[in-house]
């Protein structure tokens, strides 16, 4: 499975990280032959292996349906970049009406 | 005259638009998510109280701050549980939570929890109706899973900036998806009527629509009539009513139509209700940039539920609505039409059977209940629960009504007294003088006057012309104030008739 | 002034010395920023420190004061503890090495650092790493390569290169570290002091800054192996805030303590871990270990570990799949840095990243992303965590068959000099022989057993999974036979 400047920009975009198309390459080959040391994994015969799910035996602990909750040992204006009247700010989504929607929960 | 803008873009006659709906089946499945009523969040102790001030219910977990990790809500698991059984799902014993991955403000880790390819629960159903021959009409539903909501971005309230509000991240909520069983707008919209009730009987939400703790997705394509083979199918979203949900729907499904037969194809994509407009318009984000990278999530180890819980959790049910019209039918003799009324939501159930237990007339307290209750509870607009006539005391009414202590129409006017103050209808109808007259001499009196003052009338009257009888009784009803016992008026009207030949 | 600082004295005695008022709190703290001054520990030395806690002396104050009012049992009463920057704390930055947390002051703590102070430990610094543990020789900080107080050409290993460097350097007896793979035992070996890696589960990961969930662990540093031994009891267990935390008893992790002799104790050497190509020198030094156990009365046994050779690409695509979800927290929206840009919010999203993030964090997002795509998701990450499954398999059937621990080599190499490694696969080869325990999630350890061309070499011993105590146990008794050995 070779890695293509195109799918660097994909995955990138994916990942919310600016790429300068000058770099696509560079990476692309990087990544690829990162993975190439992967393909060692295809040779493994893991018919009838379970994948390891979450580390440990028996089920997740449940906690009790109170309070209170861990504080915060100082208010979020003191870590948060913007805050107004207790909302955190970010420049406005070009595309709000719809992205709203789009974001199924 | 302008011509306002027309709410519907669609250009059909109601005519081309049956001969449409004759050809094309629309199909249609539906997402629905629904908050969970716990104290706290799904992962964190942060309060899941609705309208508190923007950001104070959270905590480092809900606000993903670096090193935080989530802890599974016990009632949210017994909530989920429930509302699967409601729904005849299978409980599984293990279910995985995994990370669904997508940037947006409001989704603090970068993630949702949720679960994907081993559910909570799968393969239930929900009854919407009968057939002709009786059998239940059923709508499947694939699968029943738990997941945490994302916060609420606001977008109007400063020019130019998204506000977040982290308030709302990590409520517990649950998904329930539907097989593509609907055929109809008509048809969805009642499979939501019939889930939103049946959530309400199980308690699991409060199911509003308003204040978000109900939200609904649409999966919707459309086929020949006759065709078993599906069509392309897109996703209708951002529907805030179960009316919206109808609109939108009929709105795709003729967009859909008119795309085939102008010989195009459906494209696979997302269409977003537009109300203001009235139609839907496709999302401008592109298919296939949503990759949400699914992996079993780290953080929690699979959630295993002892088949132990899953019985008691089922011998705990509440009573569901269909078991409860049941009962109703049978145990009050009451026709279904009235019982579908009497059983519309958990509390109105209840009230009603209160107030019948109350009356030991349960004809009587579902007339009540049906008419004046739920006229007067409308048109407060507040919940049933804050109705101050209480059951009780509407049981002794009817009561009194019966028992002949205050006539129907008193009793009437004993209610909205009741209504304004909560005071007990004894003391109403005593205080107002409204308790019933049955006292030859006050009536005879009363009876005498109305004759007096309208002596063609008892001239006729009396001369043989019995029809007039309603008119006078009306007339002596109407000096008593109501208080009058409208039989003895009646006979005592009969036997001056009587005497006067 | 001293030539062996205060904080050469056991973690025991210090403890001690501080509960019964023979030592003074106040000065075992002191003597470590004085220390740190002397050597140059900061930016333009060693850089193996980010901050220093303004507070340490009030807070050694205040539990001498305990220790005098009250019964006060801290069991690390006034020992000064460094904290890798990944570990959140209340009194310092929290910066994980990455420009995206500069200044960021962490708003809750991290359990195991609650605990820590509960028994009268005093968190004295914040230690540099790779960024968000990222790297085999905190060279990847944003804040400049640590190096190695042995020799400051050389890199002091990594992720965890600052905390082990600081114990190295006798700046604190103790100190905690993360290891996600090898990044505590790795720099350990690397800076000839004792490292160690308890199994997953054994404490709480709840303020560590997470990079790949299933494998990371708090890992301990001490000078000595009955350091890092009462540190870890202290730490360990269950915590309610982290729900993989496992519900098993806390052993006394000091009991061997004095221990002598490892009759009746089965220790396996894997084949795969003393390749053809190993390195000479360590290859002598480790098995002039085994010989020393076998002295001491341990049986040295023969094993395979046969799917040791996959470890490095499995870890290579689990680790990096986590951590690109696990860093997607990083968006500039609720805390950390943030870029604006004209392009709006999907501007400030990319911004904020990348100018953020370092090129290894980058890269391994990018990789992390790649395997978790839609079309890619079976073929590798799937297939890694069934892969992992016969690593761990491996394991169990060794333990199951007699073997109490294994005896490895940590690292295939010595400290490598800054900027020599410039290959990231050949970098992730460090991790050749430490990852598999992380994979596998079972304990493990590094401790000094001597020098090649002047340089430490740390032996490993792996444990099942909540053996602790027989790891510590056959490290005690190792330690106690080589002796000054172990330095030479
Ligand atoms: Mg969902
Ligand atoms: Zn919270």
């Amino acid at each position: 499975m070779s890695i293509r400047p195109e799918d660097v920009r994909h995955v990138a975009h994916l990942a919310r990280l600016a790429v300068d198309e000058s770099r696509l390459p560079a990476l692309a080959t990087q990544l690829a032959s990162i993975l190439e040391h992967m393909e060692v994994l295809q040779r493994v015969d893991t018919n009838g292996v379970a994948p390891v799910e979450g580390v440990g035996a028996g089920s997740t602990p449940l906690r009790p349906d109170s309070g209170p909750p861990i504080p915060l040992g100082h208010p979020i204006e003191s870590f948060a970049p913007e805050v107004r009247d207790g909302l955190l700010i970010v420049p406005r989504l070009a595309t709000h009406g719809e992205e709203e929607a789009e974001r199924s929960p | 005259m302008t011509t306002a803008p027309r709410p519907d873009v669609s250009p059909l006659t109601p005519e081309e638009s049956a001969a449409r709906h004759e050809q094309w089946e629309m199909v249609v499945g539906l997402e629905v998510h629904v908050q969970l009523l716990t104290r706290t969040k799904a992962f964190c102790s942060c309060s899941t109280e609705f309208g508190a001030p923007p950001n104070t219910n959270v905590c480092p977990v809900c606000l993903a701050l670096p090193g935080a990790l989530p802890v599974l809500n016990d009632q949210a698991v017994e909530l989920a549980v429930r509302a699967a059984l409601a729904l005849d799902c299978k409980v599984h014993e293990t279910s995985v939570f995994a990370r669904k991955n997508y940037f947006y403000p409001d989704l603090p880790k970068g993630y949702q929890i949720s679960q994907f390819d081993q559910p909570l629960a799968t393969g239930g159903r929900l009854v919407i109706g009968s057939s002709e021959d009786g059998a239940d009409v059923a709508v499947r539903i694939t699968r029943v899973h738990l997941e945490e909501d994302a916060g609420k971005s606001l977008h109007d309230r400063y020019a130019g900036a998204t506000a977040v509000d982290l308030n709302r991240a990590g409520v517990p909520l649950i998904e329930i998806v539907s097989e593509p069983d609907l055929r109809s707008a008509a048809e969805s919209a009642a499979y939501l009527r019939l889930l939103k009730q049946l959530l309400e009987y199980a308690r699991v939400s409060d199911v509003s629509m308003e204040q978000g703790s109900l939200r609904v997705d649409a999966n919707l394509s459309v086929r020949r009539r006759g065709e078993s083979k599906l069509g392309t199918k897109t996703e209708v979203k951002n529907m805030n009513s179960f009316a919206a949900v109808e609109r939108a729907l009929v709105s795709e499904y003729d967009r859909q139509i008119s795309v085939l037969e102008s010989g195009g194809v459906v494209q696979q994509q997302t269409m977003l209700w537009d109300g203001a407009r009235g139609r839907v318009r496709p999302s401008r984000v592109k298919e296939g940039s949503d990759d949400y990278r699914y992996f079993p999530d780290p953080d929690l180890l699979p959630l295993v539920i002892e088949s132990k819980r899953v019985d008691r959790i089922k011998r705990e049910m509440p009573e569901l609505p269909a078991a409860r019209r049941d009962r109703l039918a049978q145990e009050y003799s009451l026709a279904r039409s009235d019982v579908d009324v009497l059983t519309a939501t958990p509390e109105l159930a209840e009230y009603f059977e209160s107030v019948a237990r109350a009356a030991g007339d349960a004809k009587a307290a579902a007339n009540w209940v049906m008419g004046d209750v739920l006229a007067a509870v409308n048109a407060r607009g507040q919940p049933l629960e804050t109705f101050p006539v209480r059951p009780d005391d509407l049981g002794t009414l009817i009561g009194m009504v019966r028992d002949g202590v205050v006539s129907r129409t008193a009793a009437k006017r004993v209610f909205t007294e009741m209504m304004e103050t909560g005071r007990p209808p004894a003391q109403v109808a005593a205080d107002a003088g409204l308790l019933q007259v049955g006292a030859d001499d006050q009536l005879t009196q009363w009876m005498d006057e109305v004759l007096g003052e309208n002596p063609r009338e008892a001239e006729r009257f009396i001369a043989g012309e019995r029809k007039l009888q309603g008119v006078l009784v009306g007339l002596v009803m109407k000096k008593s104030g109501g208080r009058a016992d409208p039989k003895r008026v009646n006979q005592l009207l009969a036997s001056r008739a009587q005497q006067g030949k | 002034m001293s030539s062996s600082p205060l904080t050469e004295i056991p973690v025991r005695d210090i403890a001690r010395g501080v509960r019964d008022g023979s030592l003074s709190a106040r000065t075992v703290v002191e003597r470590a920023f004085d220390h740190a001054c002397e050597i140059g520990s900061g930016a333009g030395g060693l850089n193996i420190i980010l901050a220093g806690n303004e507070r340490a002396a009030d807070m050694a104050d205040e539990v001498a004061e305990t220790a005098q009012r009250t019964e006060f049992a801290g069991r690390l009463a006034g020992v000064p503890v460094a904290l890798k920057d990944n570990i959140a704390t209340l009194d310092m930055p929290t910066t994980c090495g990455s420009r995206i947390l500069e200044g960021y002051v962490s708003p809750f703590e991290a359990t195991a650092v609650t605990r820590l102070r509960e028994h009268g430990a005093i968190p004295v610094a914040k230690t540099n790493m790779d960024e968000f543990a990222m790297g085999s020789s905190t060279e990847n900080s944003a804040y400049g390569p640590a190096r190695n107080p042995v020799d400051t050409s050389r890199v002091p290993g990594g992720s965890s290169g600052g905390s082990a460097a600081a114990v190295a350097a006798g700046l604190v007896p103790v100190a905690l570290g993360s290891e996600t793979g090898g990044s505590v035992r790795q720099p350990a070996s690397f800076c000839g002091v004792v490292g160690v890696k308890p199994t997953y589960g054994r404490v709480s990961r709840f303020g560590l800054v997470a990079f790949g969930s299933s494998l990371d662990q708090i890992g301990v540093f001490g000078r000595r192996v009955d350091d890092a031994a009462r540190v870890l009891q202290v730490i360990a267990g269950r915590d309610v805030r982290d729900s993989t935390t496992a519900d098993v008893p806390v052993d006394t992790y000091y009991s061997a303590a004095n221990a002598e002799r490892l009759d009746g104790v089965v220790v396996g050497r894997p084949a795969e871990y003393f390749p053809e190509s190993l390195d000479p020198g360590i290859r002598s030094l480790c098995d002039r270990a085994l010989d020393a156990l076998r002295e001491r009365g341990a049986e040295v046994r023969d094993v395979s570990l046969p799917h040791t050779d996959l470890a490095i690409p499995v870890y290579y695509i689990v680790a990096p799949a986590e951590a690109s979800s696990n860093l997607a927290r990083f968006d500039g929206i609720r805390y950390g840095l943030r870029v604006p840009s004209e392009r709006g919010l999907a501007g400030l999203y990319e911004e904020t990243r990348s100018r953020g993030f370092g090129p290894e964090v980058t890269r391994r997002i990018l990789l992390g992303t790649y395997v978790l795509s839609a079309g890619y998701y079976d073929a590798y990450y799937r297939k890694a965590q069934a892969a992992r499954t016969l690593i761990a398999d491996d394991f169990r059937s060794v333990f199951q068959a007699g073997v109490h621990v294994l005896f490895t080599p940590t690292a295939p190499s010595t400290a490598f000099p800054i900027g020599a490694v410039t290959d990231p696969y050949e970098m992730y080869l460090s991790d050749i022989f430490t990852a598999t325990a992380n994979l596998a999630g079972v304990p493990a350890m590094s401790l000094p057993v001597g020098r090649s061309g002047g340089l430490p070499v740390g032996g490993q011993f792996i444990a099942p999974h909540f053996g602790e105590a027989k790891m510590f146990e056959a490290a005690y008794v190792l330690e106690r036979a080589l002796g000054e050995d172990a330095h030479r």
